[in-house]
C-alpha cells in the first residue's frame, strides 16, 4: 500500500518516471484515503468522477516520455478556482449549483502538465476566514487532531496533503489564506509576489491582495507546483514574468519590536530555536526595526473588506447563482444575497460599505492605502539591509473549534501574515517543530518582490540540520 | 455608529437583516472599527502617493474565445428563448 501521507512529489515523481508507480495506483490510494477520512474531516467538498481518468491519461503520457514534474501526481483545488463544467462554490450557499464556464489560467497549466485534478477542497465563504469555520458547507477539521481547525482559509486545501488525500493542491492567499493553514497542518504554504501567478479563475475576493499558491509537504514539493503555475498571463492585467536574476539571500531581519504582544509563549520559543538553527548554518541573523508593521492589520481590514463589498456587489441572483424571488427587482436582489450570503462574508460587505460611504473615505480608506505605501516603502528599505524578514506564522497553534467567538479576536490570527499581501511580496510558511499538544509550529520567511525562487530554497538548509 | 447607520448600510449593500442580526452586527462594528481607527496615528502626507501606472489595454483585436455558449446558458437562474430572464426594471 502506498503511504501517501508521507510521499512527496519529488520522490511520487521520481517512481512514475522509473516505473515502480503508475498514476492509476497513486490515485487510487489517494482515493481510497478519501473514502476512509473525508466523512470525519470534511475537507472534500466533491471528489471528482473523472480522478482516475485522468490518471490513466498521464500514464499514457509518461510512457511515452511526454512527463513532466507534475504529470500524474493527485493535486486538490480549493472551491474559488474554475475548473470547465465542474462546479465551484466558493464554499457558499449562493454558487452552490454554479458549474465554471472556463478553465483558470493555473487549472489549464496543471492541465497542460498531467497533473490529475483529484477535488475541490473546503474553504471559508469567499475565503473569508481563519479556520474554515465560516465555510456553507460546514467546517473542516485538522487531521493531526480532529478537535482543531485546520486554520483557513485555504484549510481543505492544506488538510488534503496533509492528510495524504492528495500530494499537493493550489490556495488563494489574501492575507495569509495558505500561510496560516499550512502552519497550522505542518506543511509548506507559500504566497507568491503578487502577480506572479494570474487571477485569472480565481473568485475575486480582494483583487489588489489575492494570490493562488502552492502547497505541499515539502518547499521543493511547493516549488514543484509553483514552476508549473506562474507565469504572464494576458488574462490577469497585473500577471507579470518573475525577474529570476536575484541571489540566494542569506542575512534574515528580526522584527524584535513586532514579537512583543499576543504570542504564545510556546511559539515564541520554537521561533527561538528556529533562529538559532537558522545561524547554524551560516545564516546572518540581524534585529531590524520596522515601526509601520503592526498598522498592516488595521490597514488590512479597511482595504479588504472596501474590496470586499465592491466584487462581491455582482452576486445579486441575476445572471448566476441562486436568485430568490421578491417583490421587485430590488426586493430580488436582497433576498438572494441574504439567503445566500453567511454572516461573516454580510459582516465584510457592510464594514466595505461604510469605510467607502461618503463623510468615512478620507479617514479610512484613503488613510488605509497611504499607510499601505508606508509600509511597503518600509519592506524596500529594509530588504536594502537583509534578505529576508522572518517571524513566526501565526501567534499559536490550530486552536480548538469555538474557540474564538469574536470577530475581532478571529482577525488576530492574520497578524503575521497580512503585511505580505499589502506589499505585495513573496512569503512561505515552513514547519519548525511540534509543541507540547503535538501541534505544529511554522516560521515564515518573507522576502522582497521577485525572490519567491530564494524562498522555496531556505527549508533544506533547516532540515538539514535536524 | 447606530442602528439606524446599520440599516442604511445594509440598504446600501442589498441584504436584509434581522433586528438581532443589526444588533449584533453594530456591536461587531462598533468594536472592529474601534481597532482598525488606529492608522489615523499615522502621519502621511498627501504628497507621499505616488503611481507607478502604465498601460496594459492590448491591441483592439478580437481574439478567440473558448467559452461554451450551451454551459453560460445553464447558469442563467431564468431564462425564455435563450435569453436571461429577470423582473421588470421599472
Amino acid at each position: 500500500m502506498i503511504d501517501t501521507k508521507n510521499l512527496t512529489i519529488e520522490k511520487a515523481g521520481e517512481m512514475l518516471k522509473s516505473g515502480e508507480l503508475t498514476s492509476v495506483e497513486l490515485v487510487t490510494a489517494c482515493l481510497k484515503n478519501i473514502e476512509e477520512k473525508n466523512k470525519e474531516l470534511n475537507i472534500f467538498l466533491e471528489v471528482f468522477d473523472d480522478a482516475l481518468e485522468q490518471a490513466k491519461h498521464a500514464d499514457e503520457m509518461v510512457k511515452s516520455g511526454g512527463g513532466q514534474p507534475l504529470t500524474g501526481i493527485p493535486i486538490a483545488i480549493k472551491d474559488n478556482i474554475l475548473i470547465t463544467g465542474r462546479r465551484v462554490s466558493s464554499g457558499s450557499r449562493i454558487l452552490e449549483n454554479y458549474v465554471a464556464t472556463y478553465d483558470a489560467f493555473v487549472i489549464k497549466k496543471l492541465k497542460e502538465a498531467g497533473a490529475v485534478l483529484i477535488g475541490r477542497t473546503n474553504m471559508d465563504e469567499f475565503a473569508m476566514g481563519s479556520s474554515t469555520e465560516n465555510s456553507a458547507y460546514g467546517p473542516s477539521k485538522n487531521p493531526l487532531d480532529p478537535s482543531r481547525v485546520t486554520g483557513g482559509s485555504s484549510g481543505g486545501s492544506v488538510a488534503a496533503v496533509a492528510s495524504g488525500m492528495a500530494l499537493g493542491a493550489l490556495g488563494s492567499d489574501t492575507g495569509g489564506s495558505i500561510r496560516q493553514p499550512a502552519s497550522f497542518c505542518g506543511i509548506v504554504g507559500m504566497k507568491p509576489t503578487y502577480g506572479a501567478v494570474s487571477r485569472s479563475g480565481l473568485m475575486a475576493m480582494s483583487s489588489s491582495l489575492d494570490q493562488i499558491g502552492p502547497i505541499g509537504k515539502t518547499s521543493l514539493d511547493a516549488k514543484i507546483i509553483f514552476d508549473c503555475i506562474s507565469g504572464k498571463d494576458e488574462m490577469d492585467s497585473t500577471s507579470i514574468n518573475l525577474d529570476l536574476s536575484t541571489k540566494e539571500g542569506h542575512v534574515i531581519g528580526v522584527p524584535r519590536d513586532f514579537l512583543k504582544e499576543g504570542v504564545d509563549p510556546e511559539v515564541l520559543t520554537n521561533f527561538e530555536e528556529t533562529i538559532i538553527k537558522l545561524k547554524d548554518q551560516g545564516y546572518e541573523i540581524k534585529d531590524v526595526i520596522m515601526p509601520y508593521l503592526k498598522y498592516s492589520l488595521p490597514v488590512y481590514y479597511i482595504i479588504m473588506p472596501a474590496e470586499v463589498s465592491t466584487n462581491l456587489s455582482r452576486l445579486d441572483g441575476m445572471r448566476y447563482g441562486l436568485r430568490k424571488e421578491g417583490e421587485n427587482i430590488f426586493d430580488t436582489y436582497k433576498k438572494s444575497r441574504s439567503v445566500g450570503f453567511g454572516p461573516e462574508t454580510r459582516r465584510r460587505i457592510i464594514l466595505g460599505a461604510y469605510v467607502l460611504s461618503h463623510g468615512y473615505y478620507d479617514a479610512y480608506y484613503n488613510q488605509a492605502w497611504k499607510v499601505r505605501r508606508t509600509i511597503t516603502k518600509e519592506y524596500e528599505s529594509i530588504f536594502t539591509e537583509v534578505d529576508f524578514v522572518v517571524t513566526p506564522t501565526v501567534l499559536t497553534v490550530a486552536f480548538k473549534f469555538g474557540e474564538k467567538k469574536d470577530p475581532l479576536q478571529m482577525y488576530l490570527s492574520d497578524i503575521f501574515t497580512v503585511s505580505a499581501n499589502l506589499a505585495g511580496l513573496p512569503s512561505i510558511s515552513i514547519p519548525s517543530g511540534f509543541s507540547s499538544s503535538q501541534m505544529p509550529f511554522g516560521v515564515e520567511f518573507t522576502g522582497p518582490p521577485h525572490s519567491d525562487l530564494s524562498l522555496f530554497a531556505i527549508e533544506k538548509d533547516l532540515r538539514d540540520n535536524n | 455608529m447606530d442602528i439606524k447607520d446599520i440599516e442604511n448600510l445594509a440598504e446600501l449593500s442589498k441584504i436584509d437583516l434581522s433586528d438581532v442580526e443589526k444588533r449584533v452586527l453594530l456591536k461587531d462594528l462598533d468594536s472592529i472599527l474601534a481597532y482598525v481607527r488606529q492608522i489615523g496615528e499615522v502621519k502621511v502626507a498627501d504628497s507621499e502617493i505616488e503611481h507607478k501606472n502604465k498601460n496594459i489595454w492590448r491591441d483592439d483585436r478580437v481574439e478567440p474565445a473558448s467559452f461554451s455558449y450551451d454551459l453560460i446558458l445553464k447558469q442563467f437562474p431564468d431564462s425564455q428563448d435563450n435569453f436571461l430572464k429577470v423582473k421588470k426594471i421599472l
